[in-house]
Formats: structure tokens, C-alpha cells, sequence
């Protein structure tokens, strides 16, 4: 409505005559150099900033798709014994210089927007009802291979904790020199992800995550974070190690 | 008016799609650099004799890992988006009809091409019209292409996911494979394509400018 007025009536209506109208330049102005601006980002593609601009955009339309085809009942195939790639030949991935133990008296703390925060030794998540999934790993890299986790499936924590329904995000973090990732809550609470304990029929090794490392089907191999320390239960969505430097968050295979 | 060799819309989604097939080609092989090897671990393929040969520097685009497969992912639909305006105007305007490659009116005059072409035989096969028999199977087997190299990459996309498109195309790895093959074939085509067009610059101008057809063309 201000805007069909012609400038003259407006400035006199305002009381000062070139405070409205000088307004109203700045604001258009500023309006254009914001739409220039806007453009221009949006044109953009920086190879070392793929969060921004039109790579960005584009990243945001892909989770949509993504988020369309997740079915969260549905199961990747599990595999035979006779498919598991050799322990060897599993690669082993660490941020830390050299693989990180686990500090003396090790527990897991669930916490966030949930009714009963959780302190878990290793223990206690042996006592959880026990799964074991053996399914395609996928790697950002483009690699793929085959091991069998022991664990206990992360819907279960998450049903004993009493996750709070405002909660639409799960972060994990580590023991790893802070590595972490945080996840949407629907891959989280895929059957097939578990928090792992075990890998092929033995105690997880050091090098894939011990204590307790992260396992799903449906993510791609650096969401799942190894040497857990915490699950936090989240309303918005926190980065992660990889994210934070680039790299694709929702990330599902 | 007579039309032009080349419709707008063919010339407009032909070097679209140069700039799109070199991003996706570009991004794609740096991809490739991150684990240049074809099948699972532990398990690579034997028959591919170039594992662990990563593709040169000059040839990718995007950076690094995170940076080609944001453009991979993002110039993806724009390539699948300039294919469908292509194949949807191909169609519509009856340009297949001239464009397509069709056994019995095409395979005796493609054979005679490739026989000319490669000095055995002297005669030129009878003009075909826009384009001979030969090129008109090269474009389509190109054509039949496209959807391959995008599902196979959709399969890699999203292997958990679309688990059946997975399994026909034999699985995440095979399917990664697929992929690769079929940007070399692409890669081949292209070579071919440029050399034929060096030797016939006149088809460089009907699809860039859109010069206006030749009676003899007119079919």
C-alpha cells in the first residue's frame, strides 16, 4: 500500500520529508544488492564451500529425495558368512594419530530430550536384548565390504530412555579427538542400526571402534561414528566432523 | 520458411549437455580418485586391468571428494532434466523419425558407411537424408546409453534403498562398473564424434547456428 503512493504524498504524510523517501531509496537499494547478491550465490559452485550456494541448494533438494525414498521398514539384505570380507582387508579409519583406547572406567551417556538419561557400561549394553546384522557397508569413498555386528539396536536405547516426540535428530559423539556425526531420528531408529560391540563373531576390534562403535544399513560408512561416548537426542540438528568440512550430513544409502 | 538442419531446441540441449556430460564426466572420476579400484574390498575385480590407476588431475572437476560428489549429485538432475527436454521434443516434433536408427531402412547403408569410411569399399552409400545409417546407430545406441549410465548411478546412490534395480544390475559394485563403463564408451563416442565433425565442419554450423536445411535434406 505504501508502495503505490507516489513519493511527494508519502514524504508529507510522514512528516520529514526526505526521511521517508530516503527510506525507502536505502531499502530498495539494499533490496537489489540483496537479490544480486542472492543470485550470484545461488549461481555459485565452490568446490571448497559445497554447503553454499547452488551446491548447497542442491544438497538440500537431494535430502528431500532421499528422505522420500527412506522406508523405514525396509531391510537390507542380509548377507551369508560366506560374503564377510576378510578382518584384514576391512578398512580402518581413525582421526586420532594413533588408534584411541578407551579412558579407564568407560561408560555410554545417553541423554538430550529424553525422559530417563541413560549411564551405560559396557555391561549393562550386554544385557540388552542382543542383534546381529550382516549387510553391505558403503563407503563415501566407493568401496563396499561385508562384516557381521553384534550389538544392541539403537530403538532399543532410544525405547528405554524415553525418547521425548520433539526430538527430530541424534547426535554421537566420541573418544576419537571429537569425531562425531548426528543423524536424523528415523535412520537412527532403523532396525539395522545398531550401536555394535561385537564384529564377526569377536569383541570389536580397536581399530573398528571398541568399546562401542555406531553400525547401520542405511548410512553411508563415516555416519557411523566409532568409540562412542554419548547419544544426545536433539530437536534440531547438530554437524559432525566430516559434515562440518564438507562432506554430504544426511548421507543414506 | 524451411526449417533448419538443426532445431533450436536440438542445438540448445546439444551443448547443454557438452557442459553438463563434462561436469558429471569431470566430477564422476574424481569420485573415481578416492578408490580407484573396481569391486569390493578384498575382493577386486580381475578382469580390470587399470586398479588402483587414478584417473589424471587435468580430467576432474570438483576438487575433492566432497566437492565432486556435490556437483556429481547436483548437475545430476540437470543432466537427467536436458536428456527428458531432448528425448520429449524428439519425439513430439517426429524428429525421431530421421534421427533414429531402424534396422531394415538403416543396416545396408550403415555397413556401407563403415565400408567407405574405412577405404574398402570406394562408392558413397545413397544420400539418407539428415543423416546416414551409421550415425544414426551410433546416436542411438548413445541414446540407449543414457539411461543405463543413470540408473546404475542411481543404483550406487541408493543401493538400500531401490534394492531391486540393485540386484538386476548385479549388485552395488557391478553397478559401479556398469557406471564406468559406460562413461568410457561416452568417452569413446565422443573422440569419434569430434574427429567426424573436424572432417565435416559444415555439421559444426547447423549445430551451432542452425543453418537452414538443403532440399536434399529435407526428408
Amino acid at each position: 500500500m505504501t508502495r503505490s503512493t507516489p513519493p511527494a504524498k508519502a514524504a508529507s504524510a510522514s512528516g520529514a520529508p526526505w526521511e521517508g523517501s530516503s527510506t525507502r531509496r536505502g531499502f530498495l537499494s539494499n533490496g537489489l544488492r540483496g537479490a544480486g547478491l542472492l543470485a550470484l550465490g545461488g549461481l555459485a559452485c565452490d568446490s571448497n564451500r559445497p554447503h553454499a550456494g547452488f551446491l548447497g541448494v542442491m544438497e538440500r533438494v537431494n535430502e528431500r529425495f532421499q528422505r522420500a525414498l527412506f522406508d523405514p521398514t525396509r531391510l537390507a539384505p542380509e548377507l551369508g558368512e560366506d560374503e564377510e570380507t576378510d578382518l584384514e582387508d576391512f578398512p580402518k579409519y581413525k582421526i586420532s594419530p594413533a588408534f584411541p583406547v578407551a579412558p579407564a572406567g568407560w561408560r555410554l551417556a545417553v541423554g538430550g530430550l529424553v525422559a530417563r538419561p541413560l549411564t551405560l557400561s559396557a555391561g549393562d549394553l550386554q544385557r540388552l536384548p542382543r542383534t546381529r546384522t550382516r549387510v553391505r557397508h558403503h563407503c563415501v569413498e566407493g568401496w563396499s565390504a561385508v562384516a557381521s555386528w553384534d550389538g544392541v539396536r539403537l530403538s532399543e536405547i532410544a525405547r528405554a530412555a524415553g525418547v521425548d516426540p520433539r526430538a527430530r535428530y541424534v547426535e554421537f559423539r566420541s573418544f576419537d579427538a571429537g569425531y562425531s556425526s548426528s543423524w536424523d531420528l528415523e535412520s537412527a531408529l532403523h532396525p539395522q542400526t545398531i550401536l555394535a560391540y561385537g564384529m564377526d563373531g569377536q569383541p570389536l576390534p580397536i581399530e573398528h571402534g571398541a568399546p562401542l562403535r555406531l553400525y547401520a544399513a542405511v548410512k553411508l560408512g563415516y555416519k557411523m561414528v566409532k568409540y562412542l561416548t554419548e547419544v544426545n537426542f536433539l530437536p534440531v540438528r547438530s554437524g559432525g566432523y566430516w559434515e562440518d568440512r564438507g562432506y554430504e550430513w544426511f548421507a543414506g544409502v | 520458411m524451411p526449417r533448419p538442419v538443426q532445431p533450436w531446441l536440438v542445438r540448445a540441449t546439444h551443448w547443454a549437455n557438452l557442459v553438463l556430460l563434462t561436469v558429471m564426466a569431470g566430477s564422476g572420476l574424481r569420485i573415481l580418485v578416492a578408490y580407484p579400484y573396481l569391486g569390493p574390498q578384498g575382493a577386486e575385480y580381475g578382469w580390470y586391468p587399470w586398479q588402483g590407476a587414478s584417473p589424471p588431475p587435468a580430467l576432474t572437476v570438483g576438487g575433492w571428494l566432497a566437492g565432486a560428489r556435490h556437483w556429481h549429485f547436483a548437475f545430476a538432475w540437470l543432466f537427467v532434466a536436458n536428456a527428458v527436454v531432448y528425448v520429449a521434443y524428439l519425439f513430439a516434433s517426429g524428429e525421431w523419425r530421421r534421427r533414429l536408427f531402424f534396422p531394415r531402412r538403416d543396416a545396408r547403408n550403415a555397413w556401407g558407411t563403415v565400408l567407405h569410411d574405412l577405404r574398402l569399399r570406394k562408392e558413397t552409400p545413397p544420400s539418407a537424408g539428415l543423416y546416414n545409417g551409421m550415425q544414426r546407430l551410433t546416436y542411438t545406441a548413445v541414446l540407449a546409453l543414457a539411461p543405463l549410465v543413470v540408473l546404475s548411478g542411481l543404483a550406487m546412490y541408493k543401493p538400500v534403498q531401490l534394492p531391486r534395480l540393485t540386484a538386476l544390475l548385479g549388485g552395488y559394485d557391478a553397478a559401479r562398473a556398469i557406471h564406468l563403463g559406460v562413461l568410457a564408451a561416452l568417452a569413446l563416442f565422443t573422440v569419434v564424434h569430434v574427429i567426424q565433425v573436424l572432417v565435416h565442419p559444415r555439421t559444426l554450423a547447423d549445430m551451432s547456428v542452425g543453418r537452414e536445411g538443403r532440399p536434399e535434406e529435407a526428408s
